[in-house]
């Protein structure tokens, strides 16, 4: 077992203990900004009583009651690049939501999006000793999956079972004490970088917070933007944050592939600085303000005042044309969109049976970037935002917020994890104390 | 040629600095966190101002000096409230009684007057009151022009007690209400003697009741032995009357007076004692009369 398998467990047991206490954290940490919120959770033990997610898709379990949003700093594709600078960010977003919500935290639980991210498909094959299905059976199948190797400096974030299959039955969700000779399993596992993450879990600890939990802001961005059916039938999201660009795809409601591209808004807003030569500050102005991918004709006459602060009253008089900006940015656009589109075709995403596309995240609230993107990315393309949750400020409801939003969602109904499952007795040290615990547990 | 002032500057973005958001330092941020705690929270707003003020308190009260100032701006306010006009009281006033009584009631209360009225003991003044013989029931109160008005019942006399120490006038509870010199002071009452007479004023009273006709003769009542009465009628004439029913017993010798006029003869005494038996105690000379008119030799002896 890994040194994050343990981390995850650990993390686990944490996120168990914020739930008793009530509060836990969402902190999105992104390369334009950081984002906090704090969660309080309502009947944090009887949610685990009900049948299914409970009622609004379990978002009634929680409220949000501190946001705040600061703008990022030290972050790069998504990774943490300076660690001062993100931890100060950090310290923002986490005090300023601390003041809203009255209240402070000590669990938080963490997304980013870069740490390039690497999807496996796994399977695992175990012929049952008795005929019905128990934990431990779950616990050898998932044992028994092949892991493929994974490369130096690399660590699982995410090990999902997707699918379990008894004999020739497939698609079992929970396979125990069913009847069958053969349980397989699959499982999606998704790696990243070892040093982003341990960077990640450093700079949390010197802001005097507790990891409970670390999430693939791809993976939280679908959970949050693609709606039930979507997910149920197979589609694909696309987070265009500031740094990178994750992809996730799901299949009946698992996630099955994430990637991440490494190109985001920010490489727009340096296009335009370098295309008008302008400060990054200007140009993000200038982008949001009047960006766009498509050019009309009254885009020509739409002058705009770029500025300068030299002296030199050529430079600090210059105007563009706002066709000239979108000259600028969409190229770049359609280069992320392509890279996803490659990314999608590389993972056998036409495969599917519904190929609905959701583009969310910051970037995707370019004017027209969704008449783009069905030109690249096939017709079935929507804009997503993240579904509404309780006490959310309505500053926060926006694209760019999707990741947060699912964190929101991870946080209140996590999804089972190759971790939360029982170790497989063998797999214990044999003079262990906690294997004769299990022994007796079991035959008792 | 080119005009010397320059346009408008329409771009904001030279003035539009971006919005500050300052990143706590690390000391803030904890001290924040600190703050956000709930016990330290508690303990900060309200231990932390109940400390200093108690202790604050404390340290003010520690000097001799200003505890003496705080406690004589106490009495001083006390003292002024105190002698304001309104609860001055000036007069004493007392009800229902005679002037005797009055005046032993001054001399017993003896209030200095004026006097404020906080400083009155009422309770005290009645108590001391009711411990006159002579009152039966005492209601004390501060009425308003400043007077002290003292309402008393005065014990009613019923008879007068002779006995060993004087004569007193004692009332119908049995109650000494005062002394006084000569039994005809009080001549209207009628006279009872004996020790425990006072013991046993309801009984003596059925028998003056009951004792109609005998009234004029009537000098008054003895207690015997502390256990049943005599009635004394002039002449020396006794009705020795017996422990139990009393009232029967002179009833029945009424009847029999007003049937052989007993009381009217030569007779010293009546014993009415036994029930069954009453017996007569003949006056000596009557005595040997009826002897002799009988016949009958009493043996004359030297003893």
């Amino acid at each position: 077992m890994t040194d994050l398998y343990q981390t995850q467990r650990a993390m686990r047991n944490i996120r168990r203990a914020a739930m008793q206490r009530g509060v836990v954290a969402i902190l999105d940490i992104g390369s334009s900004k950081v984002g906090c919120l704090i969660l309080r959770l309502e009947n944090a033990d009887g949610a685990r009583e009900m049948d299914g997610v409970g009622s609004m898709a379990g978002q009634s379990s929680f409220r949000v009651i501190g946001a705040a949003t600061t703008r990022s700093r030290g972050v790069r594709f998504g990774e943490i690049a300076v660690m001062n600078e993100t931890e100060r960010a950090i310290r923002t977003a986490v005090q300023s939501a601390q003041k809203m919500a009255g209240i402070r935290v000590d669990h938080v639980i963490a997304c980013f999006s870069g740490a390039e991210p690497r999807s496996y498909g796994l399977a695992g094959e175990w012929e049952l000793q008795d005929s019905v299905v128990s934990e431990q059976d779950v616990a050898r199948v998932l044992a028994a999956c092949d892991v493929p190797d994974i490369g130096e400096g690399r660590e699982v974030l995410h090990a999902q079972p997707v699918n379990f299959a008894l004999d020739h039955r497939s698609g079992l969700g929970d396979p125990r004490g069913q009847i069958g000779n053969r349980l397989s399993c699959d499982l999606h596992m998704m790696t990243v970088d070892a040093s982003v993450v341990q960077n990640l879990i450093y700079c949390l600890k010197r802001c005097d917070l507790e990891l409970a939990g670390l999430a693939s802001s791809a993976y939280v961005s679908g959970v949050s933007s693609l709606v039930e059916d979507e997910q149920e039938l197979g589609a694909a999201c696309i987070d265009m944050g500031g740094g990178s660009t994750g992809i996730s795809v799901f299949m009946k409601k698992h996630m099955i592939y994430a990637d991440s591209v490494r190109m985001g808004g920010d490489h727009v807003t340096s296009d335009i600085s370098k295309g008008l030569q302008v400060p990054l500050t200007t140009a993000e102005r200038i982008k949001t303000k009047f960006g766009g991918v498509h050019a009309t004709g009254m885009d020509d006459r739409e002058m705009i005042e770029i500025g300068g602060d030299s002296g030199d009253w050529e430079k600090d008089r210059r105007q563009v044309s706002r066709t000239e900006v979108i000259g600028i940015m969409r190229p770049r656009v359609e280069e992320i969109l392509e890279e996803a589109r490659a990314r999608l075709d590389a993972a056998g995403f036409d495969h599917l049976p519904s190929q609905q596309i959701v583009l969310t995240g910051g970037a995707s609230q370019i004017p027209g970037l969704d008449g783009l993107a069905a030109r690249i990315l096939g017709q079935r393309v929507r804009l997503g935002r993240p579904l509404r949750v309780q006490g959310l400020p309505q500053a926060a409801t926006g694209p760019a917020f999707s990741s947060a939003v699912g964190l929101c969602l991870f946080a209140a109904n996590p999804q089972d994890e190759w971790w939360d499952f029982d170790i497989p007795t063998e797999r214990y040290p044999s003079r262990s104390l906690k294997r004769a615990l299990k022994w007796f547990k079991d035959n008792w | 040629m080119r005009p010397l002032t320059a346009p408008r500057r329409t771009v904001p973005s030279q003035n539009a600095v971006p919005r500050r958001d300052p990143a706590p330092s690390r000391t803030a941020y904890r001290m924040q966190r600190l703050w956000l705690t709930p016990y330290i929270r508690t303990a900060l707003r309200v231990g932390l101002p109940a400390f200093v003020l108690t202790f604050g308190f404390g340290l003010y009260l520690a000097d001799d000096t200003r505890r003496d100032n705080l406690s004589s701006v106490y009495t001083d306010l006390r003292e002024k409230v105190k002698n304001r006009p309104e609860f001055l009281v000036k007069l004493l006033a007392i009800d229902g009684v005679s002037p005797d009584l009055a005046e032993a009631v001054r001399t017993t209360l003896a209030l200095p007057l004026p006097q404020s009225s906080l400083d009155l003991d009422l309770e005290a003044a009645r108590a001391k009151i009711a411990q006159l013989s002579a009152v039966g029931d005492v209601k004390v109160q501060i009425q308003s022009g400043g007077v002290l008005q003292v309402t008393i019942q005065e014990r009613e006399p019923a008879f007068v007690w002779r006995d060993a120490a004087g004569i007193w006038l004692i009332d119908d509870t049995g109650t000494r209400i005062a002394e006084i010199t000569d039994r005809n002071d009080r001549a209207d009452l009628p006279l009872i003697a004996g020790d425990g007479a006072d013991q046993a004023i309801d009984q003596a009273q059925q028998i003056l009741t009951s004792a109609g006709p005998l009234l004029p003769r009537l000098r008054g009542l003895v207690r015997m032995g502390e256990r049943r009465w005599d009635i004394v009628l002039d002449r020396n004439q006794r009705i020795l009357l017996p422990v139990n029913q009393p009232v029967l017993a002179l009833e029945r010798l009424i009847a029999l007076d007003q049937a052989q006029d007993l009381l009217a003869r030569d007779v010293v005494a009546i014993d009415l004692r036994l029930q069954a038996r009453p017996s007569l105690r003949l006056a000596p000379y009557s005595l040997a009369e009826m002897r002799r008119i009988r016949g009958i030799i009493p043996a004359e002896s030297d003893l």
